[in-house]
């Protein structure tokens, strides 16, 4: 029973309400990071971690620091401060015990905390009622929407820098090149993921 | 007239989406219809024109090392501002507009302002600096969302248009949001090129 709703979950985060090609969160890293297929793994596996660990620390701030003291109108000051310091502290962490990791990663960190689909799984756990003090097992269903939707953006860029490495040979309108087209691929790749939507839940 | 220049950029030679490429997350997932534009709009002008403001006015003692997360506080507290604005008094779009009005804090064109312009430069130009820039965003938008909300719901600002005409659901969606846009970086592209050309 439990097992299905984090099924669900993460078939909802990953393929029906992508972050990317459907809620349209995340734009800026989708297009800057999407040219080469191994920056554009490397940048994902840094969005996974990072969304999964907001949502980890997010939801108990909120649950048990914001809602009792009653400073909710806190909410967005806050969670972005998490943020910022999170991805340092990730960046710290990561340069001391593993430099092979930092060096793969490394230039992609600062950049994640203006992704908006960091901030945005954090607010949206709040929204789809995972943080309601009625919700058990809140905290799980939190980091599960984390990690499903770090994984849709992360195998929305991996098909994107797929495509974009193939499109870099392709004679392509001279205005039409950059981002204009990127954007058209990005639309059609949309359209696809919209079949998702008629999976049965 | 020195100052025109700061205001009248941000509308068409540096306009933030089309020419700089930032901001396309609020700018792809609000254009569903023109309220929405226009709420996300004064929104943006708001956070833009008193994050630069303040910015502005304390840039020489801001450390540099710290002046970042010092501007996401400054920003996310006139965020959070419009947020409780908007909900006592236009619930309806609060509710239409959702998350994106939290995630105008991580939209890029007001940190990138913040960097670019308002830290190196005085409170006066900074603040037309933030007008021009915000009215550049919302035109963007408004463009976008006309064409999508005509196309994809057959009408415009609310009022329906044509009788009986089917409207394309796609472009209310996710992919004609992309398209659109992409019709209109494609356009801009190839008008400034033929300016070059001449």
């Amino acid at each position: 029973m439990e097992i299905k709703v984090f099924v669900t979950i993460l078939l909802s985060t990953i393929f029906i309400n992508n972050y990317v090609l459907s809620r349209m969160l995340g734009l800026c890293p989708f297009l800057g990071v999407s040219r080469r297929l191994d920056s554009a793994l490397g940048m994902g596996l840094a969005v996974i971690f990072v969304m999964t660990l907001t949502s980890f620390i997010t939801f108990p701030i909120y649950k048990y620091v914001l809602v009792p003291y009653r400073v909710t109108y806190l909410t967005t000051i806050v969670f972005i401060l998490v943020i910022a310091a999170l991805v340092q502290l990730v960046e710290m962490v990561i340069r001391k015990v593993s430099p092979g990791l930092y060096d793969a990663l490394g230039i992609f960190l600062p950049l994640i905390t203006t992704n908006c689909a960091v901030l945005g799984v954090a607010v949206l756990n709040l929204s789809s009622g995972f943080a309601a003090p009625e919700a058990s097992l809140g905290l799980l269903k939190s980091v599960t929407q984390g990690f499903g939707g770090g994984a849709g953006f992360t195998l929305a860029l991996i098909i994107m820098a797929g495509i974009r490495e193939r499109l870099e040979i392709a004679d392509i309108p001279e205005n039409l090149r950059g981002v204009p087209i990127t954007f058209i691929t990005a639309g059609l790749l949309a359209l696809a993921f919209f079949g998702f939507s008629g999976m049965k839940l | 007239m020195r100052y025109w220049k700061e205001l009248v950029k941000g509308i068409w030679s540096r306009n933030p989406q089309l020419v700089i490429g930032l901001g396309f997350c609020p700018t792809l997932a609000v254009s569903t219809s023109l309220s929405n534009a226009l709420w996300m709009t004064l929104a943006v002008i708001f956070v833009l024109v008193g994050s630069n403001l303040i910015i502005s006015s304390v840039r020489k003692i801001v450390p540099g090392h710290l002046r970042i997360p010092i501007f996401i506080t400054i920003i996310a507290s006139f965020v959070t501002v419009v947020d409780l604005l908007l909900e006592a008094y236009q619930p309806e779009v609060y509710r239409s507009l959702g998350i994106f009005i939290p995630l105008i804090v991580v939209n890029c064109i007001i940190l990138g302002r913040a960097e670019e312009f308002a830290q190196k430069n005085g409170v006066f130009p900074s603040v037309l600096d933030g007008i021009g820039m915000g009215i550049g965003f919302g035109l963007t938008l408004a463009v976008l969302a006309a064409i999508r909300e005509v196309l994809g719901a057959n009408r415009l600002f609310g009022y329906p248009l044509v009788q009986g005409m089917e409207p394309a659901a796609v472009m209310i969606m996710a992919p004609g949001a992309f398209f659109t846009l992409a019709f209109m970086l494609w356009a801009m592209n190839a008008i400034n090129a033929r300016k070059k050309g001449k």
